[in-house]
């Protein structure tokens, strides 16, 4: 297993060869609906690594990361199909996707300014009020909004000529932007920011000590987290074409943060694994138990098996699903080792926890 | 709720203060069951609402399934809720006693979920109306018009309190229960069984909260998600009054109820924006006063 080829192990090009081929497979040898799906599992695997900067890393328990998805999702709706620029017209829509990420993390920044003197149990009461605020007030200003009746959007084609239905256009797309997004967010996690924002979470007192700047550590957080869902937000409502109010209830901010937990916290590939459970988990309880569900996953949720597999996790997999894999193929090598009377040593498995710093042994608040 | 006669604005605005007092009355029982809670094991419990709510189709499948009069089903159904708050605290959150802040609140959410999810699957996701216990009409008094039913409101609410009160400053029970969330090691050392006083404090609060969610029910309809708002003034009136208060919690409970009828009556969409409002005082009083009107300053040793 040593073998290398320009300095990977094969091991790894082998995996990695795998996982492009079941990327490209998937929008090929599925139906429409399910590839629409897998486009939406994208724009959730970029909400939960914006959650995931928030919470898992830097400490800060958000409930209302749906908020900037909606402020998102509406920069998206109402550039592209409501409001006309002067002199340009409607946005084309894929312009409309980095603003989003700006407008978002433009009110992330300005909330994580109150919430630099809230910690623990009270901010999540704020976000949780957040969360709670956006559907009244995204129907209040109906004028400017649309109201209960949403913005309808043309479906996106894909461009260039592709030759690609829909479906398959958006979830490259999406994708793509997915995978474009997780580069400055591994990086970052693994600079020096990352390392602040650790510290952060491990003990405030501490990191100040050590010269930490608290507001401006929290408050880019904030920031970044609100970026992730304001692009997870614009990439939802150019998948459905639509958007309401209704779309943004608690139960959106709940979802990211089931998904994140049961994916694993402050790990790198938690996200992915929860945006996967996310979407495909209510499909397959609606398919198995018979739970009524509305068109889109968003609409209605099988809480009782997301509640009873969050609890289950928190209680035998506080890592989540990541850290409960990462725990088996430790297990694995160490037997493997054993077998071969290579030096037992348990020193590499701890070396890489302490190095990656990312899987906490208990959930931090 | 009450129809507005008189042009005079002085008594208009003592009218709305007066149906204020009424859902404050609500908001303040929900906040007591939080702060019970908070004040026992530090973490604000976010299935609080939803429990509530769960009762409320209890005592609303008595009443209508079983034929039920009111007193009965009401009574009953705050046993009954006594019986749930006890077995989830012992069933879903013993096992994480003494875990982090965060590992609580996903517990609660996770909480929140499965009875919002088991109330959908029982009753359904269609708007019911609850009956009021209290006759229509009303009460005339220098001009003014108060409701039998907001009357009846603050008047049950007043009586919860008091109960309340009285059973943790009178009792032995209650005693062992404040000792309990003080001095954990000390009363344990004195034979307390502090597990099952947790237990019993979620039980008292269930059924507190039960109460809200059967006063607040015949003003707005019954479906999975009707006590979402009330828990966030609950909250908001909780945290005006001092998360570790239960006086602050009443107090602050009613000044939100009061607090939002004059939005809803002086401010144009006031009525839409009521939530947005919940969250301006949330950020407001922590930003402010972080220990709230009547709670003690935090101390922390490093």
């Amino acid at each position: 297993m040593n073998a290398r080829v320009a300095g990977f192990p094969i091991y790894t090009l082998v995996m990695a060869g795998v996982a492009l081929i079941v990327f490209i497979g998937i929008p090929l040898t599925t139906n429409s609906f399910q590839t629409f799906q897998f486009a939406n599992v994208a724009a959730f695997v970029i909400a939960i690594v914006g959650l995931n900067i928030l919470t898992g890393y830097s400490g800060q328990i958000s409930l209302g990361n749906g908020a900037f998805m909606a402020v998102g999702g509406y920069t998206t709706a109402l550039l592209a199909a409501k409001w006309p620029l002067p002199f340009i017209g409607f946005v084309p829509y894929g312009y409309t996707i980095p603003l989003a990420g700006l407008v978002a993390a433009l009110l992330g920044f300005l909330i994580g300014i109150p919430a630099l003197r809230l910690r623990g149990i009270y901010l999540a009461l704020a976000t949780f009020a957040l969360a709670l605020a956006v559907t009244p007030v995204l129907n209040n200003y109906d004028g400017f909004t649309g109201g209960h009746a949403g913005v309808f959007m043309k479906s996106a084609t894909p461009p260039f000529g592709l030759d690609l239905s829909n479906d398959q256009w958006l979830y490259f797309m999406c994708w793509a932007i997915a995978a474009i997004l997780y580069v400055p967010a591994f990086l970052m996690l693994r600079s020096r920011t990352g390392r602040a924002w650790m510290a952060i979470r491990d003990s405030e007192t501490a990191a100040v000590s050590s010269g930490i700047s608290l507001a401006y550590y929290k408050t880019l957080a904030f920031g970044i987290s609100a970026f992730y869902a304001g692009i997870a937000g614009s990439l939802f409502v150019i998948n459905n074409a639509y958007v309401d109010p209704d779309s943004y209830s608690l139960a959106l901010s709940l979802t990211l943060l089931i998904g994140l937990v049961i994916g694993g916290l402050a790990n790198v590939w938690g996200p992915i694994l929860g945006g996967l459970l996310v979407v495909w988990l209510p499909y397959f309880a609606e398919k198995s138990a018979g739970f009524r569900l509305g068109p889109i996953s968003l609409g209605g949720k099988p809480d009782i098996e997301f509640g009873i597999v969050l609890i289950l996790i928190v209680f035998f997999a506080p890592n989540g699903l990541t850290g409960l894999i990462g725990r088996g193929i430790r297990w694995y090598r160490s037997k493997r080792d054993a077998g071969r009377g290579a030096a037992p040593l348990p020193a590499p498995a701890v070396l890489e926890e302490a190095t990656q710093g990312g899987e906490p042994s208990e959930i931090i608040g | 709720m009450i129809e507005l006669v008189s042009g005079n604005p002085v008594q208009a605005f003592v009218q709305q203060v007066v149906s204020g007092l009424a859902s404050g009355a609500v908001y303040a029982s929900l906040a007591l069951s939080l702060v019970l809670i908070y004040r026992a094991m530090d973490v604000a419990n976010f299935a609080q609402g939803e429990m509530a709510m769960f009762s409320t189709f209890i005592a609303y499948a008595l009443i209508t399934g079983f034929h039920l009069p009111y007193l009965i089903a009401f009574a009953l159904t705050i046993a009954i809720s006594f019986g749930g708050g006890v077995l989830i605290e012992r069933v879903v959150i013993r096992p994480f006693e003494g875990s982090s802040v965060l590992t609580l609140v996903i517990v609660t959410l996770a909480l929140f979920s499965i009875v919002n999810g088991t109330a959908g699957l029982i009753w359904g996701y269609v708007f019911k109306t609850f009956d009021s216990p209290f006759q229509f009409g009303a009460v005339h008094f220098q001009g003014l018009y108060i409701g039998y039913q907001d009357l009846g409101i603050i008047g049950v609410t007043l009586v919860v309190l008091a109960l309340v009160f009285v059973f943790f400053r009178y009792t032995k029970l209650g005693l062992a229960m404040r000792a309990a969330s003080l001095y954990p090691e000390a009363s344990r050392l004195l034979g307390v069984r502090t597990g099952w006083m947790l237990a019993f404090g979620w039980g008292i609060s269930a059924a507190v909260g039960a109460v809200s969610g059967m006063m607040i029910a015949p003003v707005v309809f019954l479906d999975p998600g009707f006590m979402q708002p009330v828990l966030l003034f609950a909250f908001v009136g909780a945290v005006l009054g001092g998360i570790e208060s239960p006086l602050g919690a009443v107090v602050g409970g009613v000044l939100v109820g009061v607090l939002l009828a004059l939005l809803g009556t002086y401010v144009p969409g006031g009525e839409n924006l009521r939530i947005a409002m919940g969250l301006v005082v949330i950020v407001a009083v922590l930003l402010i006063k972080p220990a709230g009107l009547f709670g003690r300053s935090e101390v922390r040793r490093v």
